[in-house]
């Protein structure tokens, strides 16, 4: 059976897919800067997609039989192609001044607490804002704040950061026996909820951690432990007996120590499928409990996109440069002025940062 | 005069809410014609021929909306009456349901019966709480009467009307957002396509239409659509509700025939009888909250100097450099004394507090507008907070999933592009302007048309 064929445009390159595609998939296929950012859209979610605006790019031409381009920008994540369309992403003006416009949006309430935010380094947001943000915000207004709601012993969750992508809500519909989370109220109030404050208890639940695709979802197991950067991440995979989960992990670890267990994430930012065809997610168990290296059978480095942050700083038994001091100073150790303990009540040595189990506050220097 | 009256007509006689009544004064004949005499085809042809456009305010020609329709084998369809009115300023709709009931049941039926649906819903607004009540006394009268139920006239044809209320959010009367709800779910809008058409209410092919819309077919079938057509003048055909709201002498509902002008509208004592307290008017928002609001000299004539009729195509003349909208007729009417920059900030609020929150532009956007039109209307504001302010709209309008994000975008584009002295005197004049009013200023002064 041969599938009908669509010619498409995307930013003047030409691409066949067949009928029933995405725009959005079309350009993913062409791969590069043509594919428009997504912040909402995970092809592995059924019904995601169309919210955040941030893929929204020019259809010039509609199609070969009716040429006429449409009026508005497109979400083209949920736009299909038709056959001798045009569209333009990074090639229209418009489409830049609306996506910069966007950025600033789900910025604007963002408290970009990048520094203290365990998803720092692997945040889509971060990537979205580096490279279609502004370098200041307009905003000159407090930013909304949550009550805090309580998921539980596993996931952390932090509402203020959250882009309200609805994919936690799509893995809990689509993954879980039952949701036990949702959106509650509307529009710049709209939050991530239990109502009744609630575990979120289901065996696959944790894989919204993997799809949000900001720090609003993150592992309580791995909290504060380290930055993504000084891990390394490792491929690896058990033989997991729980039958939906797919047991192929990526380990985060550093030296033999298991930070953090998480899907396989591929180059759009979503779990990829396992080697023997099952949807690549993975179960709480192997998520949250399996922390050992014996758990696991190691399958090599995880190959990690050279533009990521991830394969930039491996500290990790990484050579110190020489202290030149005593050479300067003949040999003579240099001479301590002064303790800042002994006249400041600052950054008091015996406060474990790392211990905590929240955000450092400066009640606690 | 534009005396033509083909909904209200009937709706100063004593007792019409009620059905014997409204029987006597000729009620439930487009049924009768409609279901002996006609063919669901014919129904549509009809609407289309009449040039119907869609009350609730996009204009979208109606028996064009039916005709799209798909008609999968064994699939029921579904109509759905957009009864949950939430625009500020515009409460029609609730006029009509309250007083008349019977006259959007008739219209329900022959709707009904010319798309094919058995179950039709009047999804209403859950403020309107009284008129549920009003409503379904009017089912069951009809009912018992032989009007709905099953075979109705001995036609084969079935049809039954459900009321559901609505909780009180603006956002449902959006189509896809109000079959969400009517489905039980939350009310966010749908991502477009598949439009409701082919995968409406239970993925069921839907209609939605509003309230006046669908009366509207009760005189369509009665005097035939090429009658009703002759009515109004251009593309603006048949008669439309007005409520008129704001500084004026008489407000309240108004049927016209979209061939007065929009100063006889005001002024003459049939309609709103002038500006209240012998004022002068300032501006006026034609068509409910969310259109373009104008000030007075753009509003009684167009840029070209040509005078401004209540219809479609005039009141929107100009574009929205220097036009509005007919929009869903809310016709609210500033006078010298009311503020633009509180009246857009009362609008932008309104708008924040009923983004559904669903994409961002709106969902952030909205809220991102009040805070800034609250800073200039307290006395806190900056100049490049009006350049801002446009920045902001112009990234939401066109941008969101549905038209919410355009209604919050246009009235603060308008507010800005017509009054921005009055906006810079609130940032120049700041304790002035706490204590007294931009006034009438130079808005309504004749504007220079080159000839």
């Amino acid at each position: 059976m041969s599938e009908t064929l669509f010619k498409v445009t995307i930013d003047n390159i030409v691409i066949e897919v067949p009928a029933g595609t995405t725009i959005l998939n079309a350009a993913r296929k062409i791969g590069g800067e043509v594919a428009p950012p997504t912040m909402c859209y995970y092809s592995k979610l059924e019904g995601s997609g169309g919210k955040c605006r941030t893929c929204l790019v020019e259809v010039s031409k509609g199609s070969e039989k009716d040429p006429r381009p449409m009026p508005k920008l497109v979400a083209s994540c949920r736009t299909t192609v038709m056959d001798g369309m045009e569209v333009k992403n990074i090639t229209s003006e418009r489409v830049l001044t609306a996506r910069a416009g966007v950025v600033e949006f789900l910025l604007i309430n963002h408290p970009l607490d990048c520094p203290i935010c365990d998803q720092a380094g692997e945040c889509y947001l971060q990537d979205l804002s580096y490279e279609h943000g502004a370098d200041k915000s307009r905003f000159e207004f407090q930013k909304r704040t949550f009550k805090k709601v309580d998921l539980g012993d596993k996931i952390q969750l932090h509402m203020t950061r959250c882009i309200l992508c609805y994919r936690c809500v799509l893995v809990a519909n689509q993954l879980t026996n039952q949701r036990e989370h949702g959106i509650l109220d509307r529009g710049d109030h709209a939050q991530i909820a239990t109502y009744i404050q609630k575990n979120l208890q289901n065996d696959f639940i944790g894989n919204i951690i993997d799809v949000c695709p900001v720090g609003a979802l993150t592992d309580k197991t791995f909290r504060f432990k380290n930055r993504v950067w000084f891990t390394k991440p490792v491929d690896a995979h058990r033989d997991c007996n729980n039958p939906k989960c797919c047991g192929e992990v990526r380990l985060w670890m550093r030296g033999d120590e298991v930070y953090r267990v998480t899907g396989r994430i591929d180059e759009w930012g979503e779990v990829k499928d396992a080697s023997n065809g099952k949807p690549g997610w993975i179960c709480n168990e192997c998520r949250f409990d399996k922390k050992k290296v014996s758990d696991w059978v190691i399958e090599g480095p995880t190959n990690v996109n050279r533009h990521s942050v991830i394969s930039q700083g491996h500290y990790v038994n990484s050579v110190l440069p020489q202290e030149t001091l005593p050479e300067v100073l003949n040999g003579r150790q240099p001479k301590l002025l002064m303790d800042i303990h002994n006249v400041s009540e600052v950054n008091k040595p015996n406060i474990e940062l790392s211990a905590l189990d929240r955000p450092a506050h400066s009640t606690d220097f | 005069m534009g005396s033509i009256k083909l909904l209200l007509e009937k709706a100063h006689v004593e007792g019409i809410r009620y059905y014997d009544v409204y029987r006597r004064e000729g009620g439930y004949r487009s049924v009768e014609k409609a279901l002996k005499t006609m063919s669901p085809e014919t129904i549509v042809e009809e609407v289309k021929k009449s040039g119907l456009r869609g009350r609730g305010g996009a204009g979208f020609p109606a028996g064009m909306k039916w005709s799209f329709i798909a008609k999968p084998e064994g699939v029921p369809r579904h109509l759905v009456c957009n009864a949950d009115e939430s625009e500020p300023g515009t409460f029609k709709d609730r006029y009509l349901m309250e007083f008349i009931p019977h006259l959007l049941i008739e219209g329900l039926i022959v709707s009904s019966f010319a798309l094919g649906s058995n179950d039709t819903y009047i999804y209403i607004r859950g403020e309107y709480a009284w008129i549920v009540d009003i409503l379904e006394q009017a089912i069951i009268e009809a009912k018992n009467n032989g009007w709905l139920g099953k075979n109705i006239l001995g036609s084969g044809f079935d049809c039954n009307i459900h009321v559901q209320r609505g909780a009180g959010a603006y956002i449902c009367g959006e189509e896809t957002a109000l079959i969400e709800s009517l489905e039980g779910k939350r009310g966010n809008p749908r991502i477009k396509p598949p439009f409701p058409a082919v995968q409406g209410l239970w993925m069921r092919p839907t209609v939605v239409n509003n309230v006046e819309t669908l009366a509207a077919v009760v005189p369509i079938i009665n005097m035939g659509g090429e009658e009703y057509a002759k009515i109004g003048v251009g593309r603006s055909t048949g008669t439309k509700l007005i409520s008129a709201c704001g500084n004026i002498n008489k407000p309240g509902v108004y049927e016209i025939d979209m061939t007065i002008s929009v100063e006889e509208f005001i002024y003459s004592d049939e309609y709103c009888g002038g500006i209240a307290n012998g004022k002068r008017l300032k501006a006026c928002i034609p068509g409910g909250s969310s259109v373009p609001i104008l000030p007075a000299n753009l509003l009684l004539k167009t840029a070209k100097g040509e005078t401004r009729f209540m219809n479609y195509e005039s009141l929107s003349d100009g574009g929205f450099a220097s036009g509005s909208m007919m929009g869903s007729g809310g016709f609210i009417v500033l006078d010298e004394d009311q503020c633009v920059v509180k009246n857009t900030y009362t609008l932008a609020r309104f708008y924040r507090h009923e983004s559904c929150g669903q994409c961002s532009p709106c969902r952030e956007g909205t809220g991102w507008m009040e805070k800034i039109l609250w800073n200039i209307e307290s006395g806190k504001g900056k100049m490049s907070d009006i350049d801002l302010l446009w920045d902001v709209q112009s990234k939401i309008e066109g941008n969101t999933i549905c038209p919410l994000g355009d209604a919050a975008a246009w009235p603060v584009a308008a507010a800005i592009r017509h009054f921005r002295d009055e906006f810079e005197w609130h940032i120049t004049n700041k304790e002035e302007a706490q204590k007294r009013n931009f006034g009438l200023a130079h808005y309504a002064n004749p504007i220079h048309v080159p000839a």
